[in-house]
């Protein structure tokens, strides 16, 4: 395993770094807001000690990226394979525009998680949260799968404002017992005594990364989001 | 009263003596005007169903056919003319937001038109193309301004990637979706053929087209469709599209009735599913984060690639532009509001937005004030007719212009503005394959390069006149513009003289 010191090291030098790198593990440790680390990779397994900064594993297709802290904004942006596991809490627009591999947060998102996320054939995005989520949770979705396990215990609601404005794909998995208030006329929103098969290996694969009981988060209530329809502005235009 | 009967917009007009009833008018038209009549042994035409294509009047073997605007009309008024009156009837019925396709079809002033560009008389020879070498070729990307030496003295190479074009013409942005599979055919070939680029759109790159990589401009939307590491790898630069000048500040929305199995492989999504790209990225909502954009895609591909952020012309475009070039980008696109569209809604194409004349000269005057205009190249686009307006555009300050409409005509596009339709009788915004075959790519890819061959002739002459000889020097060159019926303030903003006006 190659060991990178990233400590007052510039972006760009560490990323090239990364990249020319011929070793197929690499542990970069004191990462301290270097961005765009891990973007586009394909086949390496990065290991961060620290804080990497914005676009954390952009374009990542295929390779493993494990941060023990939080990130910043933007991680798994347009993301196509691979996983990245976060051992904290992510910013705002984590998991933008996804379309495969799987990102794993222990505690809490920001804002705009996992808007625009798309499934493909056997490419199907998942994003599972240990904690709560900002406001705009899962906009315009257009698959794949989000999970939010509400672990939080700041007591404020699991999902902000918002949540799948716009969706026209995929699922949202909230761990709770009511329906959340407010949500918008795209959704529909439905009680689950129990999670589906693919969300239930979800959360076990969160479990195991973070060390967590996964008999409680089964026998969870949850609530399912789902798009209301198909073509949702089908109705909204008149040829002229 | 449920629903207002509107009376159509066109008549086809049939000379009886010429028509045989060989029918080919018949199974030329998609949108199912014409029919045959077993009793009568007589072609008939439903008008309500024409959109004035001229597929039928282009395949008529006798010339039969022709479309004439109906002679119905509301009472006559200046004011609410019959277009707009039916617009309201439409909107009545139906509750809907109109929708349109390609450009603004409204009489607003054409600067282009205005614009006249001068030549060399007796002082300042001429310069004769046919005889002397006139330089078309050009370089876009960001240009170093200052020399460092290394150690021993040597210049180092700090050169951004440039991409260089042997004509200032790119064929702009139409996503496949959009457009069919054959007209991206013919584009990606022609592209290649002429040593310029055609533009992917957001709609992702088949996967036959990569084998014309060094030709093609990927684009990243909002939506993010058909966007991995071997789309990014798969392209000579990368335009980041934020804005469209048919629509800015509205995003792009592809019905699900368009997203076909092929298209639905390169866009990466579902078949049957609505394609939705929001007007902003919501990762977005600064210069800062549009230069973190600008970077990650950089570091995805190894700072290789040139990097275009695509905007739309708007009211403060001189100041988003002068923020673009301190993004990292290094070449500005800027759409004007013009520009053609596969579908936008109407009030949107016709009201918003500026045009590109003025767009690009407070652009180009911008940017050098701030002395940054060599760290960014212009490409200007937003209804490009001519090679005229090529050369004015580039007099303005662009380093190149992007064809979109223009390109479709030479594809055979009759400007019909139904592209929303998706019944394209000429096999370019449609995805039915029965329509798509009409056009052969073989034929189109010829007629593009006719066009924009016979572009680079008119502006080698244009050039030769004005005894400039390479096309970086006209680049700016506004003396060689001048302007009449315009304004002082129009002029002022165009950085233009009154024609008559000496130096």
């Amino acid at each position: 395993m190659e060991r990178v010191n990233a400590e007052g090291m510039n972006y760009v030098q560490l990323n090239a770094l990364v990249r020319s790198c011929n070793q197929s593990e690499i542990r970069i440790v004191n990462c301290i807001g270097q961005r765009y680390i891990g973007t586009g990779l394909s086949d390496k397994k990065i290991t961060i000690d620290g804080t990497p900064g914005n676009a954390l594993g952009a374009y990542l297709n295929g390779a493993e990226i494990h941060v023990n802290g939080n990130v910043q904004e933007a991680t798994g942006d347009t993301m196509n394979d691979g996983t990245i596991v976060i051992a904290g809490s992510a910013g705002d627009a984590t998991g933008y525009a996804m379309r495969g591999g799987k990102i794993f947060v222990e505690g809490d998102v920001g804002y705009r998680c996992g808007i625009h996320i798309k499934a493909y054939r056997e490419n199907k995005p998942a994003i599972v949260i240990g904690g709560r989520t900002g406001s705009f949770l899962g906009e315009y979705q257009a698959g794949g799968t989000i999970l939010v396990l509400g672990l939080h215990t700041d007591g404020k609601p699991i999902v902000g404002n918002f949540c799948g404005t716009g969706m026209h794909g995929g699922e949202i998995f909230l761990r709770c017992s009511e329906i959340p208030p407010r949500l918008p006329a795209q959704v529909r929103a439905e009680k689950l005594s129990a999670l589906p098969k693919e969300a239930a290996s979800l959360v076990r694969e969160w479990c195991a990364l973070f060390g967590k009981d996964e008999r409680m988060l089964l026998s969870s209530s949850y609530v399912r989001l789902t798009p209301n329809s198909d073509n949702p502005y089908k109705q909204m235009y008149i040829a002229n | 009263m449920d629903k207002m009967y509107i009376s159509p917009e066109y008549e086809v007009i049939r000379d009886r003596d010429r028509c045989t009833v060989c029918r080919i008018c018949e199974r030329q038209c998609a949108n199912g005007v014409h029919a045959y009549n077993a009793e009568t042994g007589r072609m008939t035409a439903d008008n309500s169903r024409c959109v004035d294509c001229h597929r039928c009047v282009c395949y008529c073997p006798t010339h039969a056919l022709k479309i004439v605007r109906s002679q119905d009309t509301y009472p006559e008024n200046a004011n609410w003319d019959s277009r707009t009156i039916n617009e309201v009837y439409k909107q009545a019925d139906s509750g809907g937001v109109l929708l349109s396709s390609m450009g603004n079809p409204k009489p607003q002033p054409i600067f282009w038109d205005r614009l006249l560009v001068n030549a060399s008389q007796v002082t300042n020879p001429s310069i004769d193309p046919l005889r002397e070498p006139m330089e078309t070729r050009l370089w876009l990307g960001k240009r170093s301004t200052k020399i460092e030496r290394d150690a021993g003295g040597k210049i180092r190479d700090l050169l951004a990637p440039q991409l260089p074009l042997e004509v200032p013409i790119l064929f702009s942005a139409m996503s496949y979706g959009s457009i069919s599979y054959n007209a991206h055919a013919c584009l990606a070939r022609a592209a290649e053929a002429l040593g310029t680029y055609y533009n992917t759109g957001e709609g992702g790159l088949h996967k036959d087209f990569y084998k014309y990589s060094k030709n093609t401009i990927v684009q990243v939307a909002s939506g993010r469709f058909g966007v991995f590491q071997g789309y990014l790898e798969g392209a000579a630069a990368i335009e980041i599209k934020m804005g469209q000048g048919a629509k800015p500040g509205i995003g792009g929305h592809l019905p699900g009735m368009k997203i076909t199995e092929d298209v639905s492989e390169t866009r990466m999504i579902p078949r049957g599913t609505d394609a939705i790209s929001p007007a902003p990225h919501h990762d977005i909502y600064s210069i800062e984060d549009l230069r973190q954009l600008v970077c990650s895609l950089k570091e995805a591909t190894d700072y290789k690639k040139p990097v275009i952020v695509k905007v739309a012309a708007v009211h403060n475009a001189a100041a988003i532009a002068s923020g673009i070039a301190r993004s990292g980008a290094d070449i500005i696109a800027i759409d004007g509001y013009r520009g053609g569209t596969g579908a936008a809604p109407t009030r949107i194409r016709d009201n918003v937005g500026i045009p590109i004349e003025l767009a690009l000269a407070q652009v180009d005057q911008r940017l050098r004030d701030e002395g940054i205009r060599e760290e960014v190249s212009l490409i200007v686009g937003g209804s490009i007719r001519s090679s005229a307006d090529v050369v004015k555009a580039i007099a303005l300050g662009a380093d190149a212009c992007y064809i979109g409409t223009a390109a479709l005509l030479a594809l055979g596009c009759h400007l019909c503005r139904s592209c929303h339709t998706g019944l394209c009788n000429w096999g370019i915004a449609t995805q039915r394959p029965e329509l798509v075959e009409r056009l052969d790519p073989e034929v189109g890819y010829k007629r593009l390069v006719n066009l924009v061959t016979a572009w680079k002739h008119e502006i080698q002459e244009m050039m030769g006149g004005m005894g400039i000889n390479s096309i970086e020097a006209l680049r700016g060159n506004r003396l060689m513009l001048r302007g009449v019926g315009m304004t002082d303030r129009e002029l002022e903003l165009l950085g233009v003289r009154y024609a008559g006006e000496n130096m």
